[in-house]
């Protein structure tokens, strides 16, 4: 019985058509493409409130919106930049490859996949429509701290089911990854030979259900504080404001390598393939891998420190945050030795994971210099503090990002990409940012605290050239939709392979690959990533 | 004319970053533009310069090395110079030697970190302490033991050159918003505890040259220090996102020699004492009017907008609601200056009774509120009675 559905399922590659093909799709593919379609969306929503923020900081005064929607403005930019642009990203790559890296013929769970794609642009609904509504949106940094949050008007309950929604969103698409993972791994695909991108997302995946939760915690409470008469963060009532913002960043802490851990798995996978040359490390990079996670857990009182922590705790705080510089140099340092004597050719994808090994790293660097207690006291809450978080999420995650699509789209598509311009968009992209987010450090050195709209008049010469890479940069990425529209449209075909370099079980497939891929697991009886 | 404004101020600043760029002298660089942190203004801002300089020059020679490694490779180890590649996958040893290495240099880190933290925390034996409450959006300082509490709001022509097109040049304000009515005065060359608190929302008191920031949490008090060595004025802002006045919070200390701050001290209590010293002295409705100007621009303004308007569905507006307008709410209207109502705070405290009578007289007598209302003084007096 069940091999003759078996056989009848293999048959017709048959797809639903129209709407439905994408409102009810349980399939793998298309899941993964509207995860990415969406966060591209985001990425722009999300950059264009960047766009007025520079604007607002090109000169000092007031010259744009007022300073309560400039607040909203930095506050949305950082939740949709996350929750909506790099996160979705990383889940929409994690659907679309990890079943055809791994063998299996879709993930595990597709009805649950569909859902948690579909709760998404509802959040984003909830929370981008308090932008128009009377008081504006939220404006308390994505941070939510009270008691500032709970001055939040009309927005606030919108604020907190968005949040809600997308920690559901993401806990549903961790326990996907998970199964999908732990179950449908073709016979021989052992865990110790899974591509370092699946690696990189089963751990993300635990570091998600292991943090939402805590982070849905810590807004309900903010909830019943606000409606429901509770004191948890309130002082006059026995709480207290800082128990919020341990739980936060203990949330918080998690989620910064929940987007940078499969940025991680996306360089381990491009550098070996233009170094024609396999990962050096593959067991230190996982290990170093699963370090990273479990140290996440135990560095949350690092944006803490000024908030009166005891010695004690921020000795202890401090040791653990400089003990991660440890794995993470692990890793950089094996992705060096992995070009190291390779045959190196520098198409899009290995351009971009170059300038994410830099550039992420001079994030690790002001990452350290951050996590020393005493100085931190001097750089918290400044522009050096801006300049190193967007270090290792603009150049570090969506470097990574824009990698991987260059690297995977001939795939998706089954067309090249315009090597020609993609380049383009690569230095581009590179000297904006460079010029965007430079000057911050030294902005952030010089005294500039970071979330306001206006500034003193020393800071104005930096705050220009910032704002000039700001919009550069922005326009710069128009180019990127240019080439992924006329990468689908056409192009030259690819080849299975595409890539001299490819290997692993996504390459042996037809490009772009069959709607159903793997109904018949492939045997995989050594590592596949031999060169 | 506002496009032109941006064109004629971002010229001449595109020139100077253009030939600073190309001249890349440091000292050139450090003078005009900031550069770096602040060596400060006492032994701890230097100490904690000198950690911030060590822990830089370690990673740009970390980074020296790996990135020196990395592009030797890829200048080297390229198809198109006919490179094939190796074979090797792993080395126990050489992974050995870059897990021990920046262990190695993470401790050398930590441990003059740990020295200077300890020290950074040790508040005993302090000569003088002052307490720093955090409001939206000002600060107020109470020198514990010399009963003297001072509000220290945002100069005037900060605050008028920071309206939204206000067509002044911040250039043409003193210290544009890092200048305040009232400065904090210390004494050089003394122990100062500093203790951070706030009333609303959590602000954070940072001034760079003294070293450290600290956060000023409703319901906790830190506890800090610092000893300034050099008589000066030194500037800073609150640091921590506390609503919509967060740029405007700007925090001045001056430090004076230990003579000049006694003098000061007696000086600031007298005219404390005198505050109040008109609440019996009745004004006419244009000096009421002329003076509660002022204290809108310093209390009210941030808020309500220097048209009456407020936020919608934020802040509510002034001009035209009742409670500015009818003649019964003028109870109410003074009441609520005294004691707050939401989020609105309560100023009862901090302003005097010819303070409180002349902003709730030139609310009542601007926009298009022409009441007429002439509030005085002992009115708002017998209202705090109440």
């Amino acid at each position: 019985m069940s091999t003759i559905a078996h056989a009848d399922h293999d048959h017709h590659d048959h797809k639903p058509t129209g709407i439905k093909r994408w409102l009810f799709s349980t399939n793998h593919k298309d899941i993964g493409t509207m995860y990415l379609v969406f966060s591209l969306i985001m990425f722009f929503v999300g950059g264009s409130m960047a766009m007025i923020i520079r604007a607002e900081l090109f000169q000092p005064g007031l010259q744009f919106v007022d300073p309560q929607f400039y607040n909203s403005m930095v506050t949305v930019h950082a939740l949709v930049m996350i929750f909506g642009a790099v996160m979705p990203a990383g889940v929409g790559l994690a659907n679309w490859m990890i079943p055809i890296m791994i063998g299996a013929p879709d993930m595990a769970l597709p009805r649950m996949n569909n859902m948690s794609f579909w709760i998404m642009p509802f959040a984003f609904a909830l929370l981008l429509g308090t932008l128009f509504m009377e008081g504006g949106g939220p404006a308390s940094g994505w941070t939510m701290y009270p008691p500032l949050v709970l001055q939040t008007g009309k927005a606030f309950p919108y604020l907190i089911f968005a949040v809600h929604f997308l920690g559901i969103s993401s806990i549903m698409g961790s326990i996907n990854i998970i199964a999908t993972v732990f179950n449908m791994r073709a016979p021989g695909m052992t865990l110790m030979r899974l591509p370092l991108f699946v690696w990189t997302w089963v751990i993300t995946a635990f570091l998600l259900i292991a943090s939402m939760p805590v982070l849905a915690g810590a807004v309900t409470m903010l909830l019943t504080d606000k409606y429901f008469g509770t004191s948890f963060f309130n002082a006059a009532g026995g709480g207290d404001p800082v128990l919020f913002q341990h739980i936060f960043w203990f949330f918080g802490h998690p989620e910064v390598y929940i987007l940078a851990l499969p940025a991680f798995g996306i360089i381990s996978q491009i550098i070996p393939t233009f170094a024609r040359k396999p990962l050096f490390g593959y067991a230190s990079m996982v290990y170093a891998t699963a370090s990273i996670a479990i140290l996440s857990f135990f560095v949350w009182g690092h944006h803490m420190f000024t908030v009166g922590l005891p010695i004690t705790g921020e000795l202890f705080f401090m040791y653990m945050t400089m003990l991660i510089a440890v794995p993470t140099g692990v890793k950089v340092f094996n992705w060096v030795a992995t070009m190291w004597k390779g045959a190196m050719t520098f198409e899009a994808p290995m351009l971009f994971s170059i300038a994410f090994v830099i550039l992420f790293t001079i994030g690790g660097f002001s990452g350290l210099m951050l996590g020393i207690t005493p100085v931190d006291f001097q750089y918290h809450n400044t522009y050096f503090v801006v300049a190193h978080f967007h270090y290792v999420l603009l150049t570090g995650a969506v470097f990574a990002l824009m990698a991987s699509v260059y690297y995977w789209i001939p795939k998706w598509t089954g067309n090249m990409y315009d090597e020609k311009l993609a380049k383009i968009h690569f230095w581009l992209s590179t000297i904006f940012a460079n010029i965007l987010f430079f000057p911050q450090h030294f902005l952030g050195l010089a005294g500039m605290p970071r979330r306001i709209p206006d500034y003193s008049v020393q800071f104005t010469d930096f705050n220009m050239i910032s704002s000039l890479g700001g919009f550069g940069y922005g326009i710069s990425q128009l180019l990127f939709v240019y080439i992924v529209i006329k990468c689908v449209l056409g192009g030259k075909k690819a080849t299975s392979q595409v890539w001299e370099g490819g290997r692993g079980l996504e390459w042996t497939l037809s490009s772009p690959p069959p709607y159903h891929s793997f109904t018949t697991p492939p045997k995989v009886t050594k590592t596949l990533m031999d060169y | 004319m506002h496009l032109n404004k941006i064109k004629v101020r971002f010229l001449p600043n595109f020139t100077v970053i253009l030939s600073a760029l190309f001249l890349l002298s440091p000292e050139i660089l450090h003078a005009a533009w900031g550069l770096n942190m602040t060596p400060g203004a006492t032994p701890i801002s230097n100490e904690v310069y000198n950690m911030h300089m060590t822990s830089l020059y370690v990673v740009t020679a970390i980074g020296i090395a790996v990135f020196s490694v990395m592009f030797w490779s890829i200048f080297h180890h390229r198809k198109s110079k006919g490179a094939k590649p190796a074979k090797f996958s792993h080395s126990t040893t050489v992974e050995v030697i870059w897990t021990i290495i920046p262990f190695a240099i993470i401790v050398s880190l930590a441990i003059p970190a740990t020295k200077l933290l300890a020290k950074m925390d040790d508040t005993s034996k302090s000569e003088i302490t002052i307490k720093a409450t955090g409001y939206q959006w000002k600060w107020k300082y109470d020198y514990i033991n010399e009963d003297v509490t001072i509000y220290s709001n945002m100069a005037s022509d900060s605050v008028d050159a920071s309206q939204m097109n206000s067509g002044i040049d911040p250039n043409t304000a003193d210290n544009y918003l890092r200048n305040t009515d009232t400065a904090l005065v210390l004494p050089v060359g003394k122990k100062i505890r500093i203790l951070t608190t706030a009333n609303d929302v959590i602000h954070a008191w940072w001034v760079p040259d003294l070293g450290w920031q600290r956060d000023a949490i409703p319901g906790f008090i830190n506890d800090n220090w610092t000893m300034i060595n050099k008589v000066g004025v030194y500037r800073g802002q609150c640091a921590q996102i506390c609503g919509k006045g967060h740029g405007y919070m700007p925090i001045v200390v001056k430090a004076v020699p230990e003579k000049e701050y006694q003098a000061w001290i007696e000086q600031t209590k007298v005219a404390l004492n005198s505050k109040n010293s008109d609440s019996n002295k009745d004004f006419t409705l244009a000096e009421l009017k002329a003076k509660g100007e002022g204290v809108y621009k310093a209390n009210c303004l941030a808020c309500h907008q220097a048209n009456g308007q407020g936020i919608k569905g934020v802040f509510p507006a002034i001009d035209g609601s009742p409670l500015a307008n009818l003649k019964e709410n003028i109870p109410a209207h003074i009441h609520q200056v005294i004691y707050g109502k939401g989020i609105m705070p309560a100023f009862g405290e901090q302003l005097s009774d010819s303070d409180i009578a002349s902003v709730v007289t030139f609310v009542r007598n601007n926009w298009g509120n022409k009441t007429g209302h002439v509030i005085q003084p002992k009115d708002v007096l017998a209202a705090r009675k109440k």
